[in-house]
């Protein structure tokens, strides 16, 4: 199973991994990361991947369990 | 042909195709040179929180150790790329070595522009590179008066570094209405309030026509009116010039206005197997009707610097470089984040509309959502990124704002 892990020490709120996966990420109102779907299910690899290499600071990754 | 990756410039874009040329199994030797000293770092810090933190955090992406075991680059730090001759398929270096190149990837981004006379006084800078931020901190650490030229982003976030330290802060800025080239008039406005609010001294439509100085260390800066501001601390935010003097013999195309590399959607400079990414480039994006532009932007050095590189490694699958201009800049503690292109025919300031603080304003062209600015919303600013991303209708983006 996919599980997203975010360093919350590094996200800047930035947002890029929300544009790629809206249903996943959310940016809040003072610009945290809030995570919609720790463990989404296997088609939606791709997109975490996509998430993962656009996130500017490198918060995001993933974790295979 | 021996088969290797030649990267040149070791910051964002270039340390971003190192890493995706591995990821994408790439397992032939990745020489990455870079003209400065250090080894890759992050350039937004600088004007931001390295300006402020009691105890400065270094910048760097990753240390040597990573770089060399994990990426495995031949790392080739003070050194310059002088030519590249696409005949012979050869980077020529400043230390005389000739580095042969399957795939080559100019990186070399932008250096900022200065004022005449500024380079042989004492307590003036640009800020582009981590030398400069280090000489601007001990200069506000000392109690500078500061006066900073151009209310670009850069300059404005040495500003309001400033202002935080509380020293006495000015900015100079020939346009009437700061930012207007990139952010329209009504934001301009909303960027200068926050000057204001903040007690920097911003005065606009005003020309700087020189730099005082007394035994080799800057007194003031000149107006045209004749008055002179005085500063010990003199910060030049007046844009940049892409890094290309190095290719003027290389047959690739320059820009006529800036001399930045000219390239195609698939970020190809046209002689084969030179790709160019980041700050040094202009690129036909095709979300965007196929407007040329070159962009100054964090995100899109990171993204085209992998994209340019797979597209280098693998053309037959090439992809375009469709991006959505991003960028943000911090001021005074507020967050302002843009999306999209400032060209519209319409742009409307729906937090006024709303009667709402927070700024936020939607850009149309045709009859689509083109771009966003906001202040202190990181929620939405990625919504609108989506729709602008999707050439979603203006109508859908009014629905979003809750205007109509
Ligand atoms: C102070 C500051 C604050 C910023 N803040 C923001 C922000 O808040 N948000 C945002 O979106 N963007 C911001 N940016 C912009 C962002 O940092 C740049 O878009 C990004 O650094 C561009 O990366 P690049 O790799 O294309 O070029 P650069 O970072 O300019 O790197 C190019 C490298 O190439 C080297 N080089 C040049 N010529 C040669 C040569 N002939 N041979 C070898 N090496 C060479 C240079 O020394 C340099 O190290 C900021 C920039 C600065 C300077
Ligand atoms: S892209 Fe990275 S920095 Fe931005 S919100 Fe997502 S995790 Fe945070």
């Amino acid at each position: 199973m996919l599980r997203i892990v975010v360093d919350h020490g590094k996200c800047a709120g930035l947002g890029m991994c929300e544009a790629e996966a809206s249903d996943l990420f959310e940016v809040q109102n003072d610009g945290s990361l809030l995570v919609l779907n720790e463990t989404p299910g296997e088609d939606r690899r791709e997109a975490v991947i996509a998430a993962v290499e656009s996130c500017p600071t490198e918060a995001l990754s993933f974790v295979q369990e | 042909m021996t088969e290797r990756l030649v990267i040149v410039g070791a910051s964002l874009a270039g340390l971003r195709a190192a890493q995706a040329a591995r990821r994408s199994g790439f397992t032939r030797p990745v020489t990455l040179v870079g003209a400065e000293p250090y080894l890759p770092y992050d350039r937004p810090p600088l004007s931001k929180a390295y300006l402020d933190d009691e105890v400065p955090k270094k910048p760097f992406f990753r240390t040597d150790e990573q770089l060399r075991a994990e990426l495995d680059l031949d790392l080739r730090l003070n050194t310059l790329a002088t030519s590249l001759d696409p005949s012979r398929r050869v980077v020529a270096l400043s230390d005389g070595d000739e580095l042969e190149y399957s795939a080559a990837l100019v990186a070399t981004g932008a250096t900022a522009r200065t004022l005449p006379g500024a380079e042989k006084l004492v307590g003036v800078h640009t800020l582009r590179t981590l030398d400069d931020a280090v000489a601007i901190r001990a200069a506000l650490d000392a109690g500078a008066r500061t006066v900073v030229v151009g209310a670009g982003f850069i300059g404005s976030e040495v500003a309001s570094g400033a202002r935080k330290r509380g020293l006495l802060t000015t900015v100079l800025e020939a346009l009437p209405v700061p930012l207007v080239r990139s952010v329209g008039e009504e934001m301009g406005h909303a960027c200068a309030e926050l000057h204001r609010a903040y007690g920097t001294d911003l005065r606009c439509g005003v020309k700087v026509t020189g730099l005082e100085s007394a035994h080799g260390r800057v007194t003031g800066v000149t107006l045209d009116d004749g008055s002179i501001v005085p500063a010990d601390l003199v910060v030049v935010g007046i844009g940049v010039s892409p890094s290309t003097e190095w290719l003027g013999d290389s047959g690739v195309q320059l820009h006529e206005r800036d001399r930045g590399i000219v390239c195609d959607e698939m970020l190809s400079s046209g002689l084969p197997g030179v790709y160019a990414a980041g700050d040094v480039m202009h690129f036909p994006n095709p979300l965007f009707d196929g407007e040329l532009m070159r962009l100054e932007h964090w995100t899109n050095a990171a993204e085209q610097g992998a994209l340019a590189v797979k597209n280098a490694l693998n053309p037959a699958e090439a992809k375009p470089s469709a991006v959505v201009p991003y960028f943000w800049s911090d001021w005074y503690g507020h967050r302002i984040q843009f999306v999209g292109v400032p060209k519209a025919d319409e742009i409307r300031v729906v937090s006024a509309e709303l009667g709402e603080d927070k700024f936020l304003a939607l850009y149309r062209r045709g009859d689509r959502i083109i771009g966003c600015i906001s202040i202190d919303r990181p929620a939405q600013i990625m919504k609108y990124r989506r729709l602008i991303m999707q050439s979603q209708p203006w109508a859908d983006a009014l629905e979003l704002a809750g205007v109509s």
